[in-house]
This record gives structure tokens, sequence and C-alpha cells, in this order.
């Protein structure tokens, strides 16, 4: 352990603390931005069946994309310097797109017939019964699509760091300069450590949404 | 009232789901709509408020086109249960009946106060307002559909094949609970069913439809019983349609027996004394039968005992003053003794009555029947 304080010493905490907000904000913000956009293209889908299978493919051949190819991309795309972190946001909100789009159509969908058709029945304008029926009805199907996605994002992070983008994935950078140092991998400890409760308190955070959105799916027959 | 002027719904690739469709449901009274599959007869229902549009026809409501008015709206004021009762699985029992009342912005507090009377008005505990759907039986779910249905106080209510999702004891019980609140509420109501039985027994008028649409004859259950339009609608109402129309011929005043009967607790000597053919009737204190009791193989050591229930037999149905000839004759028939029980409407015993005597009554009865058809198609050659 004796290596491990050492680094702690050698990169004051500030600095750790300065990657793991970094870490956190790279891993929160696309999950929300890739789901506010997922949901309407997700609805198309839905809506109408002739846009699924052409929407769907698309998403599949985006998510191959390997994600070094996609932060060393997007500045040329964007207009941004290649050490900007907005690279990496944006890269890792496309794939949580292309992993949503999928599962919103398929939420959406998995609504009963019967209580679509007595939301319309019951007077619900189109806008109404997605809102207040479909959508909640939905939440399950799209949450799970959710963590995986937002987990998934996590461990993608930790790739830009290839590119020179600070965060916690510097942790392994300075782990592999020190096994060929100094024989010492206890940075590429603490980041393991760092990415697994970062990823933990999402999924944590997403499930505890999902709960208190459905209370619904715990009632059970008594 | 719910009028249909020449509708036709017709599908892109030119199959007709309804065929010139021209009925009119009465204010107040239950319209069903009974048929095959294939017949129509979901889709008729349907184009009442707009989950389909009709591509041939009209639909009014009372004095107002259907067409002219918002679906969402028109819908709104169309009460509506589903098979399966199609309940909002998020909701709490309580906001899927108070659903119609807040779309129109009755305030939640209100619509909730609302829906909880009706609970208990549709036979459902209160305890069961904070409860999901998937919490309750088939049989639940469907009273709360129905109570859905009634939240908004619509004066017309569509209901398609409300009772053929539970088992046949939940669903006569649904049925008899149904014609009660009817009878209490005289909405106009237009029901689907595949079940002509059901259609017999709930329906005012009984429009019969056939494979693709075409409407085969729209009468009363009696009449479609004893005068079936055609070969179609006489297979469809099936066998048995000469008993079973005697549900709706009126008893009247039968020649009801008078018959000495027993009361629980007596003698069986007593019994015996009042036996006729080896069976006595046992009534209780307040003179309601209770079953008959056989005194053949008694001997007379035995006859120190009380009439109890359990040496009654209980096989014989009891028939009202005010019922049919269809009640009559069939407590008549199930009687161990040959007599039918004939009781008042307090359920006291009133007489006894013989299945030859109801058979002189339903002959009478048919007698002028005919006679009457005869002087009906003289005057119609004269004219």
């Amino acid at each position: 352990m004796g290596g491990f304080w050492h680094y702690l010493f050698n990169h004051p905490g500030e600095e750790v603390w300065s990657w793991t907000k970094t870490t956190l904000w790279l891993g929160a913000l696309p999950v929300v931005i890739g789901l506010l956009i997922a949901l309407p293209i997700g609805w198309l889908a839905h809506r109408y069946r002739w846009t699924y299978p052409p929407i769907v493919s698309v998403a599949g051949i985006i998510y191959t994309i390997p994600s070094l190819v996609l932060f060393l991309v997007l500045p040329g795309i964007l207009g941004t310097g290649i050490l900007d972190p907005v690279n990496v946001a944006v890269a890792l909100t496309i794939y949580t797109v292309a992993l949503l789009v999928r599962v919103v159509s398929d939420g959406l969908s998995a609504v009963s017939p019967e209580t679509m058709a007595a939301a319309t029945a019951m007077g619900f304008s189109g806008w109404q019964r997605l809102v207040k029926v479909q959508l909640p009805l939905a939440v399950p199907v799209i949450g799970a699509g959710l963590r995986v996605a937002a987990v998934s994002n996590v461990s993608l992070i930790s790739v830009a760091s290839v590119v020179g983008v600070t965060q916690l994935g510097q942790l392994f950078k300075d782990s592999l300069l020190q096994v060929t140092l100094a024989r010492q991998v206890d940075p590429a400890v603490l980041g393991i450590l760092l990415f697994f409760v970062i990823a933990f308190a999402f999924d944590l955070v997403i499930l505890l949404a999902i709960r208190l959105l459905t209370p619904w799916q715990r009632a059970v027959r008594s | 009232m719910i009028r249909f002027e020449n509708v036709g719904k017709a599908y892109e690739d030119g199959t007709l789901a309804v065929d010139d469709l021209s009925l009119e449901a009465p204010s107040g009274q239950i319209t069903v709509f009974v048929g095959p599959s294939g017949c129509g007869k979901t889709t008729s229902l349907r184009m009442i408020n707009r989950m389909i549009d009709p591509t041939h026809g009209r639909i009014w409501l009372d004095d107002r086109d259907t067409a002219s008015i918002n679906p969402s709206q028109l819908r709104r004021g169309i009460g509506y249960v589903i098979q399966h009762a199609g309940l909002f699985p998020h909701r709490t029992v309580l906001d899927n009946v108070a659903t119609v009342p807040m779309l129109l912005g009755t305030d939640r507090r209100t619509a909730r106060a609302n829906a909880l009377e009706l609970l208990e008005r549709v036979g459902l505990p209160a305890t069961f307002a904070k409860r999901y759907p998937a919490q309750l039986s088939g049989g639940q779910q469907q009273r709360v559909g129905v109570a859905r249905a009634l939240a908004a106080d619509p004066p017309v209510m569509l209901m398609d094949e409300p009772f053929s999702a539970v088992d046949p004891v939940v669903r006569e019980q649904l049925q008899n609970e149904f014609l009660r609140l009817q009878s209490e509420l005289g909405k106009t109501i237009a029901f689907v069913t595949h079940d002509i039985d059901e259609a017999i027994k709930l329906g005012d008028k009984v429009a019969v439809m056939r494979v693709g649409g075409k409407l085969a004859q729209f009468a009363a259950p009696a009449e479609l019983l004893s005068r079936p339009a055609d070969a179609f609608v006489a297979g469809f109402v099936g066998r048995d349609r000469g008993y079973r129309a005697l549900g709706f011929a009126a008893a009247g005043s039968l020649p009801l027996s008078d018959e000495a009967a027993v009361t629980l607790g007596q003698t069986l000597r007593a019994a015996r004394d009042v036996a006729q053919d080896g069976w006595a009737l046992v009534v209780d204190a307040d003179a309601k039968p209770q079953g008959w009791l056989a005194l053949g193989g008694l001997a007379d050591s035995a006859l120190e005992g009380t009439v109890t229930p359990d040496l009654l037999n209980l096989g014989g149905t009891l028939a009202t003053e005010a019922g049919t000839l269809r009640e009559a004759l069939d407590a008549a028939l199930s009687s161990p003794s040959g007599r039918g029980v004939v009781v008042r409407d307090d359920g006291r015993f009133a007489g006894t009555i013989t299945a030859a005597q109801v058979l002189g009554r339903i002959e009478s009865r048919a007698a002028d029947i005919r006679a009457d058809t005869v002087q009906a198609a003289n005057l119609g050659g004269q004219a």
C-alpha cells in the first residue's frame, strides 16, 4: 500500500478530485441528453413502423464505431480542439442515442393494445395518451436500457485518456508508466475503484428513479 | 338515442366490415349487437365513438351527427367498457375510475371522491381504492372498468364483450348487477357480445349480424326467439328457443292450488298428516318454502322425530307469482312431488301448480297468438 499513498502524495487530492468531477459530468450529461434525443426518434420508429428497420440499423452501425475513432474524428466535425472534453461528451451522447432509440421504440410498442384502445376510448388526445399512459408504462423497459447506457459510458470514458482528455482514466496511464518504471500498479487500483464507485452510483440513481416512477410494478396480488 | 343511417365501413382492399347498417338504439335501453366473429359488431360499436370512422353513412347521437364532433370530446361524453377491462396498469383503482372526469377538468379531489362512491356502487369495497389493477381478479377489474365508464355520468355507454373473459359464475353475477344498475341509471347502451344467451338476457333490443357486416335481424329478444327472420338467425339463436321464449312470457294469474305445509321443527307425524302422494312441503317460520319431505317409507315408530333441514329434498326450483311461464314450468318439472312451488314477491309460499296446468296456460296463450297472427295476415291480404 506504500505506493498507493506515495502516489496520492505526489498527485495532490485536488487533482484526483478534479479528474473525478470531469468523469462524473462526462458520465451523466450524455445519458441525459442522449435520452432526450432518443425519445422523439424512438417514438418515430414506433409510430411509423416503416421507419423502424432503417432507424434501428443505422443506430446499430453507429454503436459499432470504435470510441477512439469517434474521439479523434469529432474535433474535425465539431471544430473543437483535440483535447476538448466536449468531444468525449458528444461521442458518448451519440452512443447513448444509438443504444436507446431501439429501447424507446420497443418500450412504447410493448404497451398492450387494450390499454391503448381504452385510453383512446376515454378521450385522451394523441399527445395525452403518449405522455400519461404510454411513456409511464414504458419506463421499466427504457429504464433498463438507460442503466446499460450509463454503465457502458463510464467504462468508455477512460479510453479518452489515450487522446489526452484528462479525467480518472489518467490513473491507468500513470500506472502503465509505473509498471515499466517502478513496478507499482497502485494508481490503477485507485482508478478501478473510483470507476466502479461511479458506475455503481449512476446505476443506483437510475434504479431509484425507476422505482419511484413505477410503484405499480411492485404491487402484487395479496 | 343512437341512430345508424346507411353506415358502412370498407377497408382499402375492398372488404366490407360493416355493410349498409341502419338501426336506431333507443334511449335508456340496452341494444345488443350479436353475431359470429367477423360480423362487424365491434366495428359498429367503435364507429359510434369514432375509434373507427365509417366510410359510408352517418351515425347520430340524438340530433348530433358524430362526424361533426371532435373525436376526443365525443369520447369523453361516451362511457366505454372494454373486454378484459383494459385498465391502466400504472394507475390505482381510484385514479382509473377518475380518468374521464379529470380529462374533463374536474379537480383531483372531487374526481377521487366521486370515484370512491362509484366503487361502492359497482360492489367494490373502499379498501380497493389504493390498489393497482394487477392486484385484482378479472371480475373485480371488470367492475372497475364499469365504474370508470360511469364516472363522468355519460348518457351513452358502449360495452365491448365486457363479461366474456370471466368465469361463468362471476359472469352471471356481473350480468345481474349490470341489469340492476341499468334499471337505476337508464343509460343508452350499445353492447357487443358473441354469446346469444347473453344478448337475449340483457338486450331490450338485439341486432343479430352475419359475416360481411350485414344486419340479419333487429328485434326484441322474444320476437327473435319466436320469429327468426331467416335460417341464419334461427340457427344462431339455437335450440330450445321455443322453451327459452317462455322466459319472456308473463305467467299471469296461474291457477294455484292450496297446499298445507309443515313448518321446520314440527313432528314428522304432523308432516305425514298434511302430505299428498307421500310428499309434504316444508316452510320456515316466515312461510318461506325450504324443500320437500318424502314420507313414503317411514315406520310409525319413526314419526315422533321432528322435521329438520337435513331431511329435505332441495331439487325443486321456485317460481314467483309475477314471474314467467318458463319459471313456472321449470318449478313444476323440477319438483320432486310434481307440484311446482310458487312464491309471492316477498318469498312467502303462495301455492303449487302442476306441469299440466302450466302447459294448459301455454297452450291457450299460443292459441291466442296464432289467432292474432292469422287476423293480422288477413288484414294484410285485404290491404
